[in-house]
């Protein structure tokens, strides 16, 4: 199997790297490029995002073919795609961070400031936090409900389907931390950074 | 529920761990990317390398240790100790760190803060500050691991990197760090309450009681501390044993 992470030069994405490195060992072929050739024959996507909602779809945009080559292969293809952090928040519509900016418009929604009750909550959301699963998803395969994942974001995906939810993270309000449509995932939390149990989740999608 | 943090640091310098009793004894105790392992798989939340010779001596030497680190922790690694430039940024990024501690160089230029920021996102800026008490209520800021005075309020600058971008502080009492009497709650109390991002609090751990003051009575979202685990003195799993025996929340 090959796994494509696409590297669109916005953020750090060594930790994807290295996780899903770990977890490739010896059972997937794992390449990092934003060469849309083999973008297109791979077998699976992973699309990190670091940054602002903003930042990452303009270096979406500044690679030639690539969002139509995503859209393609999601959309039409079926085949699957896992978004983590600002990856997963591209699915949206649209998002408003820096400034209101048009998303991939994969699953309808907005991306908006989680709302911190006046400072009672601080911003970003960093640290360990407990997922509540939603429903069944084949990325959180043996993983038990309340597992921790780390996260660290100041924005929240709002899906109009509520069906797409996964799960949900307490944190000021029930946050969207993950969702899941046929052979679309996505996860707020960042599945490299969420020690062994990440991992787990990583390898869900691998084996998918 | 959002849990508290609990953050071992290792002092690193020429490649090994050390820990300063107020940064100027130095011992000797072991191989970074070993301890780190040995932190991440016991179930801390972040690790921290702190370069501390960095602002005067080269840096591959970390590079090298953040690389290989990187290989086998995979919880968030957060570097700091002479990050100067952009490109300082880029390279501990590149080798694997998750977030950047920057000192001296946004008390130099807070416009540092505002283009790494803005260039790597808040999520990776973490900013140091290490403050000094100089009157009642009031602290200032110091650098170069607490050598140089900069006539900075502390409390002032702290507001100013937060509307800068800076996603974190990482506050060091320089009257308490080696001291194992517990950390300046005051001056936590205080920056704290003056910002809305998250303060992890540093500089004078000596128990377990301590990290809860930390928490509870100063507000930090996490805690940092080095030589009570680096000497074996308390484990990862027991400090979050007991906070959770008092009603902290923590990531078991």
């Amino acid at each position: 199997m090959n796994v494509t992470i696409v590297d669109y030069q916005s953020g750090n994405i060594s930790s994807v790297i290295n996780s899903f490195t770990e977890v490739a060992k010896g059972k997937v072929n794992l390449e990092v490029t934003s060469d849309i050739n083999k973008i297109k024959i791979c077998d699976k996507i992973v699309l990190p995002g670091q940054g602002s909602f903003k930042s990452c779809v303009e270096s979406l945009n500044n690679i030639s073919g690539l969002v139509d080559t995503l859209k393609d292969f999601v959309i039409t293809n079926k085949k699957p795609l896992l978004g983590i952090c600002v990856g997963l928040q591209m699915f949206a519509d649209i998002g408003y961070e820096e400034a209101e900016t048009k998303g991939l418009g994969w699953i309808s929604g907005k991306v908006s400031k989680i709302n911190n009750q006046n400072g009672k909550f601080k911003l970003p959301h960093i640290g360990w936090n407990e997922i509540e699963i939603q429903k069944e998803s084949k990325i959180f395969k043996d993983i038990k409900n309340k597992s921790h994942m780390y996260f660290v974001h100041s924005y929240e995906f709002i899906p109009e389907d509520k069906s797409v939810i996964s799960a949900t993270t307490d944190y000021s309000s029930k946050i969207v931390c993950s969702v899941e449509r046929d052979n679309l995932f996505g996860t707020q939390f960042h599945p490299e950074k969420s020690d062994k149990i990440g991992l787990k989740v990583i390898d869900n999608f691998l084996r998918l | 529920m959002l849990k508290n943090r609990i953050i071992p640091c290792l002092d690193v310098k020429d490649g090994r761990v050390v820990k300063g009793i107020n940064f100027v004894k130095l011992k000797d105790a072991g191989d970074p990317v070993e301890q780190a392992k040995i932190y991440s798989d016991s179930g801390a939340d972040e690790i921290c390398f702190l370069d501390i010779t960095a602002s005067n001596e080269n840096r591959d030497t970390i590079i090298d240790i953040v690389r290989k680190t990187a290989k086998e922790c995979f919880v968030p690694l957060t570097v700091g100790g002479g990050v100067r430039t952009i490109q300082n940024i880029t390279d501990l990024l590149l080798a694997g760190a998750d977030k950047v501690s920057i000192n001296t160089a946004a008390v130099n230029n807070v416009n540092f803060v505002k283009e790494a920021s803005k260039k790597f996102g808040s999520q990776c800026i973490v900013l140091a500050i290490d403050a000094k008490k100089v009157s009642e209520n009031k602290w200032e800021v110091f650098t170069h691991g607490g050598r140089n005075k900069t006539g900075i309020d502390a409390v002032e600058f702290a507001k100013k990197i937060e509307e800068n971008g800076a996603g974190e502080i990482l506050l060091t009492s320089m009257d308490k760090d080696g001291t194992k009497s517990g950390y300046d709650i005051e001056l936590l109390k205080t920056i704290t309450n003056n910002t809305n991002i998250p303060v992890i609090a540093s500089g004078g751990v000596g128990t377990l009681d301590h990290l809860y003051d930390g928490i509870v009575k100063g507000g930090a979202s996490a805690v940092l501390a080095a030589s009570i685990f680096h000497y074996g003195e308390y484990k990862i799993k027991d400090v979050k044993e007991y906070l959770n025996s008092k009603n902290v929340s923590v990531r078991l």
